[in-house]
């Protein structure tokens, strides 16, 4: 037989949980506790609100440019989920939702995207890389703290986050082949919202599920809905013990939408429809899950209007941190560049230091 | 003391570092069974282990990214690059996170890792294996950038660099890798970052150079000695990146003449900031223009006529004695 099927040992699966009105595939359902799931449903409201809040802000010059995420709440919640806290966790410039569930405070992710310095510190408690703003350029390094756990022992894994239009750089194709060879213990949660500013998924690439680039790599890949919290969840727990058992990375696809401008800098009219985003609009993550929630009597309307009131009040008592710790610091940035800074750098901060002075003495 | 070429006081200071410390790994393309194509890591893994001397996949911005992961992680890997020539495929690597990782996360995270690269031209190479591109790096703050020019100085160098808490581009002079032999002490050395070191003593002149440059510039202070009665310093500056300010303000002030000898094109050259800086610092003790005995801005050449390209004692000798006469 000269011609046949060459078996990879490896099939692209799609899973889904929640169906568009809600409804539990029984058989899959994760039979989360009770109150992990308010828990997941009050940071995916908060995540919300928080992009509601920052584009508010953004709009009064309070916050510089920055990545909405509205849609994809249920991508960052279901996925972190799973991770213990000496776990890794690399984030994109769009996973607020994982980082707040992290730790990361509100005020500290306003500080960032105000153009604050101190908000680069990562928070206590938790293996946090900062987020990655070159494209793809996280997702090596995410590998290498996966080599490093393998070069040491250990169950850790990490957990690293990236786009569609990630996918086609080549550094995510170096690290996923890394972590394919060495078994990493890595999880690539790709994100694929459809955009990448304004290409779309069809001009991104040439093949049909990204989980293809998985499995092109040799690792068990997984299409999953990305607007279903449960799916997402279940997809990273099996990823997560796969790794954990030392059995390597897994990729994972997850299949949302961007619902918001790409960033506040963005008009996304230039390129899509109303009706497009309007599509979406019916497989909203945070109302799907919440007729879950409601099915099975864990939450009612009220308990929902409760949840947001106190969200609102968390907002406000962190936008008026954030507005304490706002304070310009220039004489900073010299600082963090080797761990003792070098006599040829010190004189150039002794020279900027002395202009400095002379510029705020002339009121700049 | 033993008598060793650069390549076998490389392979001791690795040998020695993964002797020392647990967190220190090797990894690069052919590092392991095959030793390195040129036999810098020869040994290491019978001796310390695929897990710790480790053959990648042929990607660069793969090897220095995830070294960057290990890094920050605690661990110290030295990477290596196979030709300099190939850097640029980590190029964003290096400049993103490498240098950078400090910085973003205000010194939560740190890189303590080496980037190896054999440079430099004279060893006859196919294309894209004989650049000298240090100066990119001098560039990116953040890194570190040192190339030795002797084997004591390779051992003491590389053994500073793996131990250095941050990022280090770690130069290694091919053409020089074999030249000569030099003794090596018993015990290992460390040499502190950023220090230039005096390869000859003289008052006429002073000749600036580093890695494989030393060796014309000592031939030729050798012959300006001999034939001339010229006495120049060859001022070794190891470190490009802190650079040794003071050894050259000092070495001006004594002999108030420059000649900068490096192969890397002339534009932007290291050589360019070596110049900047005795003129900013030493003005007044100069008694002729600093000189630049560099390569040129073009293509590196051909191997069939790339003597013609880089510096050799001839051209420093010709440029010290019109220095000299001006
Ligand atoms: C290397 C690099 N190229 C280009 C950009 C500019 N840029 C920022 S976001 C973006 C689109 C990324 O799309 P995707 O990976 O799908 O992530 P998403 O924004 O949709 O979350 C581009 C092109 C960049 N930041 N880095
Ligand atoms: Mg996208």
């Amino acid at each position: 037989m000269p011609r046949k099927t060459f078996d990879i040992g490896l099939v692209v699966e799609e899973l889904s949980i929640l169906d568009e009105s809600g409804r539990a595939d029984a058989a899959l359902d994760p039979k989360l506790p009770e109150a992990t799931l308010l828990k997941m449903h009050r940071f995916m409201l908060l995540t919300r609100k928080l992009d509601e809040r920052m584009i508010m802000m953004q709009r009064q010059g309070q916050m510089g440019t920055f990545a909405p995420g509205r849609g994809q709440e249920a991508v960052q919640i279901g996925s972190i989920l799973p991770l213990r806290s000496e776990d890794w966790y690399s984030p994109s410039y769009r996973s607020f939702g994982a980082q707040l569930w992290r730790g990361w405070t509100i005020d500290q992710l306003l500080l960032l995207w105000a153009g604050y310095f101190e908000g680069f510190g990562l928070p206590e408690g938790v293996n946090d890389m900062p987020m990655s703003i070159v494209i793809g350029s996280h997702v090596p390094v995410a590998v290498g703290l996966g080599m490093s756990i393998n070069y040491r022992g250990g169950d850790q894994v990490v957990l690293v986050n990236f786009g569609d239009g990630a996918s086609s750089e080549g550094d995510v194709s170096e690290a996923l082949n890394f972590a394919a060879v060495y078994k990493a213990p890595v999880i690539f949660l790709c994100e694929n919202n459809g955009y990448a500013i304004s290409v779309p998924f069809q001009k991104q690439c040439g093949v049909r599920s990204l989980a293809q680039r998985g499995i092109g790599f040799g690792m068990p890949s997984l299409r999953v809905d990305g607007n279903d919290v449960l799916a997402m969840a279940a997809a990273t727990q099996e990823a997560v013990d796969r790794a954990r058992r030392h059995e390597g990375p897994t990729f994972i696809e997850a299949v949302t939408f961007r619902m918001e401008m790409h960033t506040t800098a963005d008009d996304p009219k230039v390129y899509r429809s109303d009706e497009e985003v309007r599509r979406w609009e019916k497989k909203d993550p945070i109302m799907r899950f919440e007729t879950y929630l409601k099915s099975r009597g864990l939450l009612n309307d009220a308990g929902i209007d409760r949840v947001a009131a106190e969200i609102e009040e968390e907002l406000r008592v962190a936008r008026d941190r954030f507005a304490a710790r706002a304070v310009q610091r220039p004489e900073e940035v010299f600082d963090f560049h080797y761990a003792v800074m070098p006599e040829e750098l010190a004189a150039q901060k002794r020279e900027y230091l002395a202009d400095l002075q002379q510029a705020l003495a002339e009121g700049k | 003391m033993a008598m060793m070429n650069l390549v076998e006081a490389l392979n001791l200071a690795l040998d020695e570092c993964l002797r020392e410390r647990p967190e220190a790994l090797i990894m690069g393309e052919d590092v392991g069974v095959d030793g390195g194509v040129f036999r810098v890591t020869k040994g290491l893994i019978e001796k310390y282990g695929a897990k710790r001397v480790v053959d990648t996949p042929l990607a660069e911005a793969g090897i220095i990214g995830t070294a960057i992961g290990m890094a920050a992680a605690g661990l110290r890997p030295v990477a290596e690059i196979q030709f300099s020539g190939f850097t640029y495929q980590a190029f964003h690597q290096i400049e993103q996170n490498m240098a950078r990782l400090r910085n973003r996360t205000r010194g939560r995270l740190s890189v303590p890792m080496v980037m190896r690269a054999p440079y430099g031209g004279g060893i006859r190479a196919v294309e894209h294996h004989s650049e000298s591109r240090e100066a990119y790096w001098v560039h990116t703050p953040g890194l570190k950038v040192v190339i030795p020019s002797s084997p004591r100085a390779g051992r003491a160098l590389l053994r500073t660099a793996i131990l250095e808490d941050d990022p280090v581009i770690f130069y290694e002079p091919k053409a020089i890798y074999r030249a000569f032999k030099e003794d090596v002490p018993e015990a290992p050395e460390t040499w502190p970052v950023g220090r230039a070191r005096t390869l000859r003593d003289g008052d006429a002149i002073t000749i600036v150079a580093w890695g494989a440059m030393t060796r014309p510039a000592l031939d030729a202070a050798g012959e300006l000695a001999d034939v001339h009665d010229v006495h120049a310093e060859v001022l070794d500056l190891q470190w490009l990146k802190p650079m040794d300010t003071e050894a050259l303000v000092a070495s001006v002030r004594r002999t108030g003449r420059v000649v900068i000898v490096h192969e890397a094109p002339k534009t932007c050259g290291v050589g360019a900031e070596v110049a900047a800086r005795i003129v900013e610092y030493a003005l007044d003790h100069l008694e002729a223009p600093i000189r630049r005995v560099a390569g040129h801005d073009i293509v590196f050449p051909f191997f069939q006529v790339e003597r013609f390209y880089l510096p050799d004692a001839a051209r420093i000798t010709r440029a010290v004695l019109e220095t000299l006469q001006y």
